[in-house]
């Protein structure tokens, strides 16, 4: 084994000492190397001294080196060994390195030294002392002795920092540094300079952070009542008081909505989702629900609000679609159009416009963008390898190409991707490519493309980013993706295909070709726009008074946050730029395997048919919404939710605080005397409302929720301390005291209804009609709690809002949607059907499973390891439900029916 | 986690079926626990050692004085630097470091699961479910280890399954 020591580092001390205990019983070379020499290579920091062992291991901690050589002694570890080991590591250690530092490296003397070590010393004294022994862990000299004399010597061995009063210490210190391992290993060390030796080392080393407060934890905060000051409960009842007359009017609806000088103009876009397939619960909650909750919350505020969505519909996606089906690209897009558009009709989606990409204006658009980069010299061209069908007479775009993928093996990849290992595929590197149409072998030739000059438009790229990203209104994901492309260089990017369904390139030569989706689909937003209004300009090309939003899941940040603001930056005409860009994680179904295209999960339509009301899966949804990290759609969890938080929660609150009114006051909210009590309890929700707008600000949409869910607690809490259903049975003054927190409780019921109501639209109305809100209360949510429902005020019918969800109805439907099996790709704007894989696949995987079904057996015969056995059974499992998957079979019964 | 609930954890999953009593020290809420025949124990790492050789589970400690050191320093490792960075950054650094060194290995000293897999698969756990997807396919070495661990039977209990997705989604992307 090899030794590993640098000049002045002090582990070299402890390390030295405990070597000499293998002397004669192994060979230990010593290499000295300096301080910032990375030995180990897995470590980014040097750390220094490190054994090397003859199995080619490190031990890199100066504490395991003494222990491997005192092991190696025929040591036995003790606790109390281990618990000075533990401490000097964990206690010890920080406080030390920070003494050394302020000493070697900053030159400070006496008690700043001191001061972090002062407790440490004292604890080592007085253990020492109580123990009544000379040495840490027993009468003689071991382990934990030398590490810690070995950690301390630097800085002891100058008497100035060896305390007078800690006597115990001091001779333990003394007995140690005279004998005469450790007067070697300190002289070594050392060299007669004292501490100043380690400097050549300590200056390599980052400045060490001050010891740590408090042990960090992951358990969820306790949620604590905050502390409340005089000013604010005066200021909460102030509001209250102030009532509805300090709402301002409703705004009247316009058509067109169009900026207003002067005003929060803002421009909520959500992902554009490809028109081919039916959504599922990933695409709707990554941007189209996400972007719903925040237009519906901005016209709460009273902010000029548009918000737009469509259809994606060029591309070879849907060329395919269309071949698939027998019908022209158009059909496809107009049957498939619809079908969103009714979707996200029934999840009550607010769109000011939702529109598609295929219209006239996205041509107009597109091109004169394309032109102004044209003539502004932003567009390459350039010549690429590509497929092409002779008997067709066409380039094989992306997915017109079939073959053996060049890395799996897999029969059926696609010319982009495959599906089974999912890699990208540059289509001129498959193995046997076919056609799709004709199944005959394409040939590689040359075509003619055109790239957008990314690397030339870059620096316009940083210097807007450089304004836009500090405002941290940018997701950290979204953030880190463009600052990694930005970190790997721009590369031109092909904006053009050789396909026909796409937007014509205008240009001599280019005839034949169309441009890329990546290039047009963010146009998308602009043309739909044009669509709507003639005016759209005023929206699209007036970044001074227009905030644009933008929702998405994250694998379309790259688009959105690079690729589009260079077209707008390079096309110099003033575009509206993205502002506030939002990007979601990941949403998972269930606990299957992720996978793209042979994803089973839960889609937009048949949500409808689970009698599940769409506002239930928009709570859902939202409050598992993949913010900030990947989250998972489970239906157990769901029905807990469900149960949980919306029927004994925020439904009990809101239903009893009614039925307070109608049952005990006939339907008239009664007088409201407020003790201080109360007064806290307003000052308490005004708090957790403008929490709410806080997070809402940021559209930190999940956490938003979790404060609407916090007032309601508050709400059942008020009404479970004070029972007003017993108060109102007593003498006067209960009488009164019930009136007050039923008044009190249906007006929390009321704010409730409009904190809800981005979230829950339909159960918000549904409250507001059942308490009669006044109107202007329903449309505006102001940062304060007022007195909507003021004493006298008539409200009407109140019955429940929620259903239990029932074990046996989530477990059918659990059953139904194949949970457990399979995820869901959320936030892929193309979503593959479930295709059938080809026989030969299947006999392969047959085989797998009988090979593997004989692993186990003969496992099992030989009486294996209880793991090894489970290991081998679980991936028969596996193979089992991809064979199951590849015959389209479901997988509880081995007979059932094809699906589709 | 808090240290006391680690160590319930740890009883746990070494088939301990008493329970011990763990009081907490200091503003770091240091776990200590009295034993019946001797002085009380302080800390994490001396505590848990303790539990193994109470269960007469010495395996997890180690055979070998190399393996016995290797065990040793890993539980280091966990107690003072995973323990001690609760940023984003230090963590990754960490992960980094951790990932580049798994990557020849199946359990955190070679091929035997030990004390030092278990206490720091529970002290990265909060690390690791904030990961995402891109993430957990950087630290690839990791992930895999991870998931090996959690997987082991009786180890993860209440805490939450991490999940891990097999086939790379960001190679090669960009």
């Amino acid at each position: 084994m090899r030794l590993f020591v640098s000049e002045g580092a002090p582990g070299s001390l402890p390390v030295l000492v405990a070597a000499g205990r293998v002397e004669g019983r192994a060979e230990l070379l010593i290499s000295t190397v300096a301080p910032e020499e990375c030995v180990v290579p897995f470590l980014t920091q040097p750390r220094l001294p490190v054994l090397q062992l003859d199995s080619g291991n490190y031990l890199f901690s100066t504490s395991a080196i003494c222990r491997y050589f005192f092991l190696l002694s025929g040591w036995e570890p003790d606790d109390l060994t281990n618990q000075w080991l533990e401490w000097e590591a964990t206690e010890l250690q920080p406080a030390l390195s920070a003494a050394l530092h302020y000493l070697v490296i900053q030159g400070k003397k006496g008690e700043d030294v001191l001061g972090p070590l002062g407790r440490a010393l004292t604890h080592i004294d007085h253990s020492l002392s109580r123990q009544n022994c000379p040495f840490l862990a027993g009468e003689t000299e071991s382990l934990a002795d030398i590490v810690l004399w070995g950690a301390l010597y630097p800085l002891l061995q100058d008497p100035a920092y060896l305390p007078e009063e800690l006597g115990a210490l001091r001779s333990w210190f003394q007995t140690l540094s005279t004998q005469e391992p450790c007067q070697r290993a300190a002289e070594t060390v050392l060299k007669k300079q004292g501490v100043l030796a380690l400097r050549p080392y300590l200056q390599k080393q980052p400045q060490p952070s001050p010891p740590e407060g408090r042990a960090v934890s992951n358990e969820p905060e306790e949620e604590e009542l905050a502390v409340l000051s005089e000013e604010e409960i005066a200021a909460a009842v102030t509001a209250w008081e102030k009532g509805l007359e300090i709402l301002p009017p409703p705004r009247p609806q316009q058509n067109p909505v169009l900026p207003v000088a002067g005003e929060r103009n803002v421009l909520i876009t959500s992902a554009l989702p490809y028109v081919n397939n039916v959504p599922h619960l990933g695409n709707i909650i990554g941007c189209v629900l996400s972007a719903d909750v925040f237009a519906r919350y901005s016209r709460l505020r009273q902010w000029n609000t548009l918000y737009l969505c469509g259809t994606d519909e060029y591309g070879t996606a849907t060329e395919t679609k269309a071949m698939e089906e027998g019908l022209t690209p158009q059909e496809i897009c107009d049957k498939y159009h619809v079908i969103h558009a009714d979707i996200y009709h029934w999840f009550n989606i607010s769109f000011d416009i939702f529109g598609r990409t295929t219209t006239p204006q996205q041509t107009k658009i597109t091109q004169d963008i394309f032109q102004r980069l044209l003539t502004r010299g932003f567009i390459l061209q350039d010549t690429v390898e590509q497929l092409r069908c002779e008997r067709c007479a066409r380039f094989l775009a992306d997915r017109f190409v079939e073959g053996v993928c060049p890395f799996c093996g897999y029969e059926e990849a696609r010319g982009d991707q495959c599906d089974k290992c999912g890699k990208l595929i540059n289509a001129i590197e498959l193995k046997k490519p076919q056609c799709k149409v004709c199944r005959s072998c394409p040939v590689v030739k040359s075509s003619q493309h055109l790239f957008l000059d990314l690397p030339k438009l870059e620096k316009r790229l940083e210097e807007w980013l450089g304004k836009t990203l500090p405002g941290n209104n940018w997701t950290p994901n979204a953030r880190f993706i463009i600052r990694s492309w930005l970190r790997d260089g721009l590369k031109p990017r092909c904006i053009t295909r050789d396909l026909k369904w796409g937007t014509p390139v205008p240009l001599e030569g280019f005839e034949d070709k169309v441009f890329y989706v990546w290039f047009d689909a963010t146009i998308g937003y602009l043309s739909i726009t044009a669509n709507y209004t003639d005016q759209w300009e005023r929206w699209w090309k007036n970044p001074e008074q227009v905030d644009l939003y933008q929702f998405m899941a994250k694998d379309n940040v790259p688009f959105h946050g690079l690729v589009f603001p260079c077209s707008a930056l390079g096309a110099e005409d003033n575009y509206t730029l993205v502002k506030y860009l939002i990007a979601t994680e990941y949403l998972n179904y269930e606990d299957g395997k992720f996978s793209k295209s042979r994803g089973v999960g839960v889609f937009g339509d048949m949500a409808q048919d689970t009698g599940i009301p769409a506002d239930i899966w928009r709570f859902y949804l939202l409050y598992i919404r993949p913010e900030g990290q990947d989250s998972a759609f489970s239906w157990t969890d769901m029905l807990l939710k469900n149960n949980s938080e919306l029927l004994n929660n925020l439904g009990n609150f809101i239903n009893r605080a009614g039925m307070f009114v109608s049952k005990f006051f006939g339907g008239s909210v009664p007088e409201m005397l407020l003790t201080p009590d109360d007064q806290r309890l307003l000052a308490h929700i005004t708090l957790e409302l403008q929490h709410y707008h806080q997070l809402l600000e940021k559209v930190r949409i999940r956490d938003a929720l979790r404060a609407i869910l916090t007032v309601s607690r508050h709400g059942n809490q008020y009404i479970q301390v004070n029972e007003p259903w017993k108060r109102i049975k007593g003498s006067e003054a209960d009488r009164q005291r019930a009136g007050t927190v039923t008044g009190v409780a249906v007006n929390i019921a009321a704010l409730l209804s409009v904190m809800l109501q981005p979230y829950m639209p339909t159960v918000s109305a549904t409250i507001q009609a059942q308490l009669q809100l006044p109107l202007p209360a329903c449309s505006v949510l102001p940062t304060d709690f007022l007195c909507t429902l003021p004493a006298g005020h008539q409200i009407g019918t109140v019955s429940p809002l929620f259903q239990k969800l029932e074990n046996d109805q989530i477990e059918n439907l659990k059953q139904r949607f194949g949970g457990g099996q399979a995820k869901i790709s959320p936030s892929l704007a193309v979503v593959e059907t479930v295709t059938t894989a080809g026989p030969q696949q299947i006999q392969t995987l047959m085989e797998e499973v009988t090979k593997q079904g004989n692993i186990v057996r003969e496992l099992k015969a030989q009486k294996a390891d209880k793991n090894q056995v489970a290991a081998e059974v679980a991936q028969l499992l596996d193979l089992k439900k991809q064979l199951a998957l590849a015959e389209g079979k479901p997988l509880e019964t081995p007979k059932g029916k094809k699906k589709k | 986690m808090a240290a006391a609930a680690e160590l319930k954890l740890l009883e746990k999953s070494l088939g301990l079926s008493k329970g011990n009593k763990y009081s907490a020290q200091g503003e770091r809420q240091i776990p200590v626990l009295q034993t019946n025949n001797g002085p009380s124990l302080t800390g994490l790492l001396t505590i848990a050692t303790h539990l193994v050789k109470q269960a007469n589970k010495e395996h997890f400690l180690g055979s070998t004085a190399e393996e016995k050191a290797m065990i040793q320093q890993w539980l280091e490792y966990r107690v003072t630097r995973v323990d001690g960075h609760s940023n984003k950054e230090n963590a990754h650094t960490l992960l980094k470091d951790l990932n580049s060194y798994l990557e020849d290995k199946v359990d955190l000293t070679g091929y035997n699961l030990t004390l030092a897999d278990i206490l720091l698969y529970y002290g990265l756990h909060r690390f690791i479910v904030d990961l995402t997807v891109q993430e957990k396919e950087k630290y690839l070495n990791v992930s895999r280890w991870f998931c090996h661990i959690q997987h082991y039977p009786g180890i993860r209990q209440h805490l939450s399954s991490v999940v891990f997705i097999k086939n790379r989604l960001y190679a090669n992307s960009h």
